[in-house]
Formats: C-alpha cells, sequence, structure tokens
C-alpha cells in the first residue's frame, strides 16, 4: 500500500513550540547570553568570555547566598515534613470533619505569595502587629528588622505557615490510599503504633512523600516574594536567599553580566 | 480447641448484618463460609476474630467466654481478598514479622519460616519485596505468615478472589492440603460454591446476615434445608417451579406430572415449590420418566465443553446446564427434559420438605 505523506501535523506542535520559546528557551538565551558579556549602558555589549563565571564563582557573595539558601530549604524540609506527616495522621479518615479539615488546609495554599509576605510583616511588627506585640509584651526582643535570628525565624514560620499543608495534604493522600485491611492485618499481628507507621503507613506514603520533597525544595530554592516583602534580604545580608541576590545584583547594581552567570551556574 | 459462636449478633447504623447466630467449629477442620456478596461474611469473620464486637450473644473458645477480648490477645490469623503484606520488609521478614513480634527465639522463627516457606514455595524469593513478587506469590506470602503463626483459628476471607484462574485452581488444591496438618480451626469464605465443594470439609451457607444450614459440605449440598440454601449452593443459582399435589400424583403444570416415590407417598394434599439444579435440565429425552416443558430459548452461553442455556418457563427464567456445544436456535420454543428424581420438593415457606431421590440415594 501506497503511505500518504502529510507533514501538516507541524501546525498542531507550533503553538506549544512558540509558547514554550517564548516563555522559556528565549529568555534562558538571553541570560546565557548576558553571562558572557559586558556592558556600559546604552545597550552596547562586548564579548567577556568566562570572566563573569569566574568572578562569581571565586566571590564570597555568592557563595554565601548558596549557603543562606541550602540552610534554608534545609530548615524547612526538616520542619515541614515531619510536620504535614504529623497533621496528615491526625486528620479524620472520612465524614463531615474529614471535608472541613481538608478545606482548611488547602487555604493557605490559595494565597498568594506577596500577600502572605504582608500578613506576616504586620502580624510581627512591635508596634501595631498582635505577633511581635505580644511576644514584647512578654519581654522578648523579637524585631525582624534587627535581630538576625528574629529574621529568620520569621521567615521560617512563615514558610512553615504558608507550605505544610501542602506536605500534609500529599501524605493524607497517600495514607487514604492504605486499604483497612492492612490496618486489621497488624493489628492481628499485634503490632504497636509505631510499627503500623513504620512498616506500613511509611512504606506506603514513600512516593507522594518523594514529591512532596521535591515540590518543596524546588520551590524554597526558589524563594523571592516573601522574604523580600518581610526582611527585604536584611538585617545586612541575613536573609539574602538566591533569588534576592539576583535581583539585587541585576537590577540594583545592573550588574547583569554576573547575575546572569550566576543564575546559570544555580541552574546548573 | 473449639471456637463458638452462641447468639452473636451485629447492627451497624441501625441495619442487621448479622442475625443471631449459633455455630460450633472443631478443632482441626476446614470450615467454608459460602454465601453472596453482601451475605455477612466477612462481618462474621471480624466477629470471630474480634476485630468487632457483637451487639449480644457470645463468643466462646474452649467454653471460655472470649467476646470481650481484643483480637491482639487472641490466637488468630487472617488472610484477605487483597494480597497484605508489610511493603518494606523482605518475604522472610514478612513471614518472621509475627513471630517477632510475639518475641520468639531466632533459631525457632528461621526454622518455622523456611518450613512455611518451603509449603509456599518461596524458598527462592525470600529475600525479595512483596511488590517484586506476582500476585500469587504475593498471596503465598500472606498464606505463609498465617500459618506460622500457629494460631488457633485462621481465617481466610476471599483469599483466592484476585488470583487469576489457573493460579486459584492451584492454591485451592494446595491449600486444605497444607492446612490439614497444622491441627488449627480454619474458616474459608467464598462466594462460589464450586470452590466449597473442592476444599470439603464442612460449609455454612449465609444468606443476608443468617447461617441458613451447617454441616459436612456435601450433606449441605445435597440436602439443602431450605430453597434459600440450595440458592446459595448451586451457580448458577436452582431453578424453581409452582407445583401442587392431588390425588396420587404430583403436577408439574404443562400437563405434566410424576407419580408419588419413596418418600413423596407421605405428601400432604397441597401446593408446594419444585427446585432442580441446571446440570438436571436436559435437551433430550434420557429417562423414560423425564417430563418435557416447552420454554422459549432465550441466550445461550457456551463455556467450551458445556453450554448454558437460559429458558423462559411462563415467564419464570430456567438455567439449564447441558454437555457440549450446542447451536440452538434463539427465541424459538424448544423441548426442556426433567427427570423427577432431580426434583427437590419446598414448601411454600421455603423449607425442604422432600429431597431429591438422587441425593438420598447419593
Amino acid at each position: 500500500m501506497e503511505k500518504t505523506v502529510n507533514q501538516k501535523a507541524w501546525f498542531l506542535v507550533l503553538p506549544v513550540l512558540l509558547l514554550v520559546a517564548f516563555s522559556a528557551v528565549i529568555p534562558l538565551m538571553t541570560v546565557v547570553n548576558y553571562s558572557v558579556q559586558d556592558t556600559f549602558g546604552n545597550n552596547v555589549f562586548f564579548w567577556a568570555g568566562l570572566e563573569w563565571f569566574t568572578e562569581v564563582l571565586e566571590s564570597d557573595r555568592m557563595w554565601a547566598a548558596l549557603g543562606r539558601q541550602l540552610v534554608f530549604s534545609g530548615i524547612i524540609l526538616a520542619i515541614e515534613l515531619p510536620l504535614g506527616i504529623f497533621v496528615a495522621l491526625n486528620m479524620p479518615k472520612k465524614g463531615f470533619w474529614a471535608s472541613v479539615c481538608l478545606v482548611l488546609m488547602a487555604l493557605p495554599l490559595l494565597i498568594p505569595w506577596n500577600v502572605v509576605g504582608t500578613i506576616w510583616q504586620i502580624f510581627g511588627r512591635v508596634d501595631i502587629g498582635l505577633l511581635g506585640h505580644t511576644l514584647d509584651a512578654f519581654g522578648i526582643d523579637y524585631n525582624y528588622t534587627q535581630g538576625f535570628i528574629a529574621a529568620w525565624a520569621t521567615v521560617i514560620v512563615m514558610d512553615v505557615w504558608h507550605w505544610t499543608s501542602l506536605v500534609a495534604l500529599l501524605a493524607y493522600a497517600g495514607l487514604q490510599s492504605i486499604p483497612d485491611a492492612y490496618y486489621q492485618a497488624a493489628k492481628i499481628d499485634q503490632a504497636s503504633r509505631w510499627k503500623v507507621f513504620r512498616y506500613i503507613e511509611l512504606p506506603k506514603m514513600q512516593g507522594v512523600l518523594m514529591i512532596a520533597i521535591l515540590l518543596r525544595f524546588m520551590d524554597s530554592f526558589m524563594i523571592y516574594t516573601e522574604p523580600f516583602v518581610v526582611t527585604g534580604g536584611g538585617p545586612g545580608n541575613s536573609t539574602t536567599f538566591l533569588s534576592i541576590d539576583l535581583v539585587k545584583m541585576a537590577l540594583g547594581q545592573f550588574d547583569l553580566g554576573p547575575a546572569a552567570a550566576s543564575r546559570s551556574c544555580t541552574s546548573w | 480447641m473449639t471456637l463458638t459462636l452462641d447468639g452473636v449478633t451485629k447492627v451497624v447504623n441501625g441495619q442487621t448484618h448479622i442475625h443471631p447466630t449459633t455455630l460450633t467449629l472443631q478443632n482441626g477442620t476446614m470450615n467454608v463460609l459460602l454465601g453472596p456478596t453482601l451475605s455477612g461474611k466477612t462481618s462474621l469473620m471480624r466477629l470471630m476474630a474480634g476485630l468487632d464486637v457483637p451487639q449480644s450473644g457470645r463468643v466462646l473458645w474452649n467454653g471460655e467466654d472470649v467476646t470481650r477480648q481484643r483480637v491482639q490477645d487472641r490466637k488468630v490469623a487472617m488472610v484477605y481478598q487483597q494480597f497484605i503484606n508489610y511493603p518494606s520488609m523482605t518475604v522472610y521478614e514478612n513471614i518472621a514479622s509475627p513471630m517477632r513480634l510475639l518475641g520468639k527465639s531466632r533459631d525457632e522463627i528461621d526454622r518455622a519460616v523456611r518450613k512455611s516457606a518451603e509449603l509456599m514455595k518461596l524458598t527462592p524469593l525470600l529475600d525479595r519485596k512483596p511488590l517484586e513478587l506476582s500476585g500469587g506469590q504475593q498471596q503465598r506470602c500472606a498464606l505463609a505468615r498465617a500459618l506460622v503463626k500457629n494460631a488457633g483459628l485462621v481465617l481466610l476471607d476471599e483469599p483466592l478472589a484476585n488470583l487469576d484462574y489457573k493460579l486459584r485452581e492451584e492454591l485451592r488444591v494446595e491449600i486444605p492440603k497444607i492446612f490439614e496438618e497444622s491441627g488449627s480451626i480454619f474458616l474459608y469464605a467464598t462466594t462460589e460454591p464450586e470452590e466449597a465443594l473442592l476444599l470439603g470439609g464442612n460449609t455454612a451457607t449465609l444468606w443476608e446476615g443468617r447461617v441458613t444450614q451447617f454441616g459436612p459440605t456435601p450433606e449441605v449440598y445435597r440436602q439443602p434445608v431450605d430453597a434459600t440454601t440450595a440458592r446459595v449452593f448451586s451457580d448458577p443459582p436452582m431453578n424453581f417451579m409452582q407445583v401442587s399435589k392431588t390425588g396420587g400424583k404430583l403436577m408439574f403444570g404443562d400437563g405434566q406430572s410424576s407419580p408419588l416415590t419413596g418418600k413423596l407417598r407421605d405428601l400432604a394434599d397441597g401446593r408446594y415449590v419444585a427446585g432442580f439444579r441446571p446440570n438436571h435440565v436436559e435437551l433430550e429425552k434420557h429417562t423414560a420418566d423425564a417430563m418435557v416443558f416447552t420454554a422459549t430459548l432465550d441466550v445461550t452461553e457456551i463455556t467450551g465443553s458445556e453450554t448454558y442455556v437460559h429458558l423462559d418457563h411462563n415467564g419464570v427464567r430456567w438455567v439449564g446446564l447441558v454437555h457440549g456445544v450446542r447451536n440452538l436456535p434463539l427465541g424459538k420454543e424448544i423441548k426442556a427434559y426433567l427427570d423427577p428424581a432431580h426434583v427437590y420438593i419446598f414448601g411454600e415457606d421455603g423449607a425442604l420438605v422432600v429431597p431429591a431421590a438422587y441425593a438420598l440415594a447419593a
């Protein structure tokens, strides 16, 4: 049989191709382009080779920001993962209250980043914020614009408040998929609550927990809006995470080259 | 050792799942709990295991009341329709887990695990994780776990229902052999009459939360106490028709009648229900006594060596199972033959009045 040749399927792929090109490929290539050039403004660019990369890799500033970033992501994962699992384990399995819990859990996830930042910025203020004022009234020296620990604590608690429910919802979905017979079998075997968790619930949640870790790590690694709104990266540089550092470099100082180089490095 | 249910009931949200049930299971016996889906098989097993507490009645273990005893404190093992194993443990660890929890010594555990693994043909697979096994092997692992525990009561809740046909046949033959040696009480729940007959032992038929009959399996099959039991213990279900006894004859309608023989002679005049199994419906006249009925052929199903014929007899559906692959005209009237020796006579309340002559002879 003769094959009909029809290449029109190309047109069906075209929209996606254009969309991905304009939303991802071209901006990314622009960044790569900037990373190997220098400019003094007026849209005049000079070839700089790998100069910016050497500079970025040798700069303490970039390593410090990366270090802060890793510590931040590590801390929030270490808190959100166990806390999320704990919350999921204690949520009702069915009935009216299960639905109520699910809606309550989903609420923080619906709030945009900058709103969460603003909420906590006001919440933590010593003069008008409920949290800041209360802590102050107890005699605790809390001021996120001046204290290093206060700033970190605020940013971490804010992230935990915003994102633990994502982990909880994923873990809850994992728990719901375990057939009741597993619990019965464990009961008949006289397994303790811990053993049920360790040998049934945890292995059965493994898949969704991996996804939770992945999502939370990626999201926290590019965190920008929330700390930017609350602390602006301060006090000093103490909450200047990678994205904040980048924006400072690229827009604040108009060092496009180093910013692009550091972006390219951290992306890999 | 015996397990006795003494008038136990189970009511959930005002719905009765188990009506008052009294049943005694003897040590070292294979018992089959036969009933359709939702008849209460799992509910009854949960009561026996102690996973649920009955609303009323008592559960006795060797005559000792254990009604309020938790499942942990009874010696019970259970295997489910789903393949339940601990996912992160190897097959060896899975089989060993109940003994570990009982605090047995390492040597004792090793010996028991290897022995039951051998019985279940799992020896080459001991280092694998359950998810790396086939469905049949996963269920063998669960069975080995139940075996190794040396429990007094082993409950098997439709353990083969999720397996494919071939594996089911294989395990069905092995299970009674393996469990015979252990000396525990075995209770095997199933929806399939065929499975009950293959497993032998005793059968309790369950219908809408009531045990309708309990006794040696062949006896329950041949002499069901009522029409419900006969319906449960027949696949496809038993066929029924209205009959009446007047004078010296049993009138079957369609101008057919049979003379009274054997126990039928003691029958009082009146209306009865005749029941006969699908395999006793014939499409040819094999015996001189056979009665003939005219029915419309609705559907035929070929199983390979046999054919199911769905007949419409004056608005009542009959199913027949006849030998050979038949090519029959659908929608046409055909003749169906029935030997009176194969007919059970039930009262209008459903209770068995006279069993079929063939069943008494067997």
